[in-house]
């Protein structure tokens, strides 16, 4: 195969003729324009890309790529990307959702195009409020969260979204924010590598309803003590310097925090993307506390597994490989099937 | 011993057992002998929803009706006049349904004590006078079944569960049925086990010539085929007809079909039927519920393909805000509602016309779709061309409204050329419209469909974006421009309410008649029967029969108008008659019933007959 010819487009290819309407100050301009930043990498014709979004701020998305593109219903951009996504197997399928369209009124969608493993880039804006309907908490708002619904606080505990992907057995999840581009490009560019399901949750600041909810991953002062940044094949520590670490203890399940000082350097945790049991990737995911502390970005998991796309499509190939005869001979044979009687 | 044979002209039986004891496929086999002898056939099988109901139980009857004959006839017949039996259960269930002098074959090894505690009877009907007036023919089914394959390497289970095959043959028998695709059929199912083809073509045999050296039996019938138009015939479902139908709409339209759907009675045959048709390029997707089965179909027509979810009634409410965003996006989806008694899950195995309301208005704001309805099993495979046609020509939603009774009754189909079916290639669009030769305009319509341009990905240059937010006119951005809004909804109601679809036909071979029946959609049979039953009583009555729903035939007013009264028969409270009030002012008078089970002929012109006298 010839190397494929260099399309040679930029991010102001990307940019449709539409007004953006974000709140001023929202962390979804950042996140349109690294998107629009990365696309070009990619090296797809942007017919050959379509964005499909439900409903919330962040669902606005399509219209703002010149891409193709469709703005749906609540919840239900998975489903009509799934179905787009495995009869299209040449397309390249994106969904940009939040929190409450993907894990509230989407829920069931999301989990099992991800269980299938959909060749989908799935995108969730996390900003942990819904927005669009002006404050109410969302499934991923803190416990005691004060909201318009909430006046008292709320009830319900959130949803992790990676621990939720993770028990769908998502073959890729990753994490990332808003304000670091060059970050968020690295993941972007993970997730479009994969074949089937990717899921990246992208931290996103609401700054009208729940502003500065990210503020300790983000602020010179507190980011490295709060974050965790993953690199496939290195020892996972943080901090200034990095004197934290991440061990397995013996005899838990889980992972947890260590000084790095007093830890021998071979029980330091090597991150491995590739670790077949999504139990891992589960434990990484359970780190942070209440307070975003120990937050791990990066790429949680990425394992290869075929896509629902290629399964379906080899099925129908393989049954078209025995076919000699034109489709009106083969449906005139499929009509006349079974027990037939003539009338002269 | 020499046997009487008596030629007959119909026949009605009903095949009746515990759900375990295989009368479907009992009734299949003998519908389809009685299909190559070229009798005309119709048949309704009714079945419990319980997988397996107690054994010997009501609830667990199971029973399938054949109706034959040497003319052409509409219905499975209004009562049996032969039941077989199986066990007391089956019986009782079906007594009432017996006209004085039917034959009654009864299995007379259930009729034991335990059993008739088991649905009230305190004696045997068999042997006090509760049977009087009907032929009955007590055999021993089981016991002669297992007895006849005594010699056979069967267990006795398996011999027991032969006893259908024992019944099958005795019928055959009976009414002179070529047996011969029988015994190839037993061939095919147990084809991996050769003892059980020799032990169910023994029972089979069994059954035969116990009928013919019985005393009990000393008549033996004949119908002699029916006149029918030459041609090739097979016997189909209307869940098969439809989804062949919606194979050679995929092959007469050169599209890929995708079908999303999810488990429900009565559809899902459609998906398993479908599922074994990828040569075609048919691709199924058993979707996690309603709504992503609908979601993922218009996924699929948004791509190019032609998008198809199946479902019923339940189904049809979850997929109502889908639905609503198709008809924004104006994307071909095709709809098919197989309906059943409602509401809430109902008699999930029965059937019932009361979408209708949900079909033409059940979606949030102004969302109009087109309606359509097959009249007869046969025809569910030309409704589903015709869906698809609309569909892709209008870009538009279709609900196709089938129910339980084509659904799962059968009939012969004479097998239609593949090259006269309907052409149906659309062609996407390839290149910008607007006028500067550059600009894309994605609701740029075309001036006599009203459809839009369906732009696929992967088209270069057309690159758009499509939503559920109001669009303006042309150019298809977001619109909050209150001109543009009332443009738009009244567009879109415009576009299919100018749909051209065939004009309604009138049957009236009198010429002179003032009263017309107006049915749609499954009652065709029922009515059409009745209102043959009424002329050859020297009545004139007029029929008309609605395919189309939304839009209705243009000449459909002036049809009403014509006569001084209408009558709407409906397995519903009335829902088509009030749509008929509402739009064209007629006094259209109802008969209505909701029992889950078709109209008999017989009631509906008994009703006719009582119009027509205060005409």
């Amino acid at each position: 195969m010839s190397e494929p010819v260099a399309l040679k487009l930029t991010a102001k290819d990307f940019k449709s003729d539409q007004e953006v309407r974000w709140c001023p100050g929202c962390g979804d301009y950042a996140i349109l324009a690294a998107v629009q930043g990365f696309m070009p990498e990619l090296n797809i014709p942007r017919e050959n890309i379509v964005f499909v979004s439900g409903i919330g701020c962040s669902s606005r998305f399509p219209y703002y790529m010149n891409t193709y593109g469709m703005h749906s219903i609540h919840g239900r951009a998975p489903a009509i990307a799934t179905g787009l996504s495995v009869s299209r197997p040449d397309l390249s399928v994106w969904v940009v959702t939040g929190d409450g369209d993907a894990l509230s009124i989407g829920g069931n969608h999301l989990i099992h195009a991800l269980r299938r493993n959909v060749n989908l880039k799935i995108l969730l804006f996390n900003n942990r409020i819904y927005g669009l309907t002006k404050g109410q908490y969302s499934p991923t708002s803190e416990v005691g969260k004060i909201t318009k619904s909430t006046p008292v606080g709320s009830a319900d505990a959130p949803f992790n979204p990676l621990s939720l992907a993770l028990g769908a057995e998502a073959t890729f999840v990753a994490r990332t924010i808003d304000s670091d581009r060059k970050h968020l490009q690295s993941v972007l560019r993970a997730a479009a590598q994969h074949e089937g399901s990717a899921f990246v949750e992208i931290y996103q600041n609401c700054n009208i309803f729940n502003d500065g909810a990210f503020d300790t991953l983000k602020e010179p002062a507190t980011r490295d003590d709060f974050l965790i940044r993953l690199e496939h094949g290195q020892p996972i520590t943080f901090g200034k310097d990095g004197q934290f670490c991440v061990v397995h203890p013996p005899g838990g399940f889980g992972l947890e925090v260590r000084e790095t000082a007093n830890t021998p350097a071979e029980e330091i945790v090597v991150h491995d993307a590739g670790v077949a049991d999504p139990a891992y990737a589960f434990a990484l995911s359970r780190l942070p506390g209440l307070d975003l502390s120990n937050t791990p970005i990066g790429v949680f998991r990425s394992v290869g597994r075929p896509s629902y796309d290629s399964v379906v499509q080899e099925q129908v190939a393989a049954a078209k490989a025995s076919v000699d005869k034109t489709p009106e001979q083969q449906l005139a044979a499929l009509l006349g099937s079974g027990d037939t009687w003539t009338i002269l | 011993m020499t046997k009487q044979i008596r030629q007959l002209d119909r026949v009605v039986i009903r095949f009746a057992g515990d759900s375990g004891d295989g009368m479907q496929l009992t009734g299949d086999r003998f519908t389809s002998e009685t299909a190559q002898l070229g009798n005309d056939i119709s048949t309704l099988p009714n079945f419990p929803a319980e997988i397996r109901a107690p054994a010997g139980t009501l609830p667990g009857v199971s029973s399938f009706q054949v109706h034959f004959a040497d003319y052409d006839i509409l219905t499975p017949g209004d009562a049996p006049n032969v039941l077989v039996a199986m066990n007391p259960a089956a019986l009782k269930a079906n007594l009432a349904d017996l006209p004085r002098g039917a034959d009654i074959i009864v299995n007379t090894d259930e009729f034991t004590r335990r059993n008739l505690a088991k649905v009230g009877y305190a004696t045997s009907p068999l042997d006090d006078d509760s049977l009087d007036g009907y032929a009955v023919h007590p055999v021993a089914l089981t016991s002669m079944t297992i007895g006849a394959l005594a010699e056979h390497d069967v267990s006795k289970k398996d011999a027991e569960r032969a006893k259908n095959m024992f019944a099958l043959g005795l019928l055959s028998w009976m009414y002179s049925r070529p047996y011969e695709s029988t015994l190839r059929f037993l061939e095919r199912k147990f084809a991996a086990r050769p003892e059980l083809v020799a032990a169910n073509v023994a029972a089979f045999r069994a059954g035969w010539n116990f009928g013919e050296t019985t005393e009990d039996f000393s008549v033996r019938y004949e119908v002699k085929p029916a006149k029918m138009l030459p041609g090739t015939y097979r016997n189909i479902t209307g869940n098969a007809a439809l989804s062949l139908g919606l194979v050679a709409a995929g092959v007469r339209s050169g599209l890929p079909v995708f079908l999303g759907a999810y488990p429900i009675t009565p559809a899902s045959d459609i998906l398993h039927e479908l599922s074994k048709h990828k040569k075609f390029g048919v691709v199924t997707m058993q979707a996690e519920d309603e709504i992503a089965a609908v979601g993922a179909a218009l996924g699929a027509s948004y791509g190019g393909s032609l998008g198809v979810t199946t479902t019923s009634g339940p189904g049809v409410a979850l997929k109502s805000e889908t639905i609503s965003l198709a008809v924004a996006l104006e994307l071909p989806l095709v709809i098919v509602d197989v309906q059943r008694a409602g509401p809430s899950t109902g008699m999930p195995t029965k059937t019932e016309q009361a979408d209708l309301n949900m079909a033409l208005y059940g979606r949030h704001g102004e969302a109009p779709v087109a309606v359509i309805a097959p009249k007869s099993p046969s025809d569910c495979f030309h409704a589903a061309l015709e869906a698809a046609r609309i569909a892709l020509t209008y870009r538009t939603p279709v609900i196709l409204l089938s129910d339980n009774y084509v659904a799962n009754g059968s009939e012969p189909w004479l097998l239609p050329d593949v090259e006269s079916l309907p052409e149906l290639r659309v062609e996407f669009a390839t290149k910008p419209n607007g006028e500067d030769g550059t600009t894309f305009l994605p609701y740029l319509r075309d001036p006599q469909t009203l459809a839009r341009p369906w732009a696929v990905p992967g088209t270069a240059g057309l690159e758009h974006r499509i939503g559920g937010l109001e669009k303006a006119d042309k150019t298809g951005d977001i619109s909050y421009d209150p001109a543009n809004h009332d443009f738009m909804v009244r567009t879109r109601a415009a576009r299919i309410e100018t749909i051209p679809v065939p004009a309604v036909e009138v049957e009236d071979p009198d010429g002179d008649a003032r009263v017309l029946v107006l049915g749609w959609g499954s009652t065709y049979g029922p009515i059409g029967a009745a209102c043959r039953g009424l002329r050859q009583r020297g009545h004139s009555v007029a029929q008309a029969h609605l395919r189309h729903l939304a839009p209705m035939p243009a000449n459909l007013g002036e049809v009403l108008a014509r006569y001084d009264k209408v009558v709407v028969p409906e397995m519903n409270l009335g829902q088509l008659a009030h749509v008929i009030r509402a739009k064209y002012l007629v006094d259209a008078i109802g008969y209505n019933q909701v029992r889950g089970l078709p109209f008999t002929a017989a009631e509906l012109e008994t009703m006719l007959e009582e119009v027509l006298k205060n005409v």
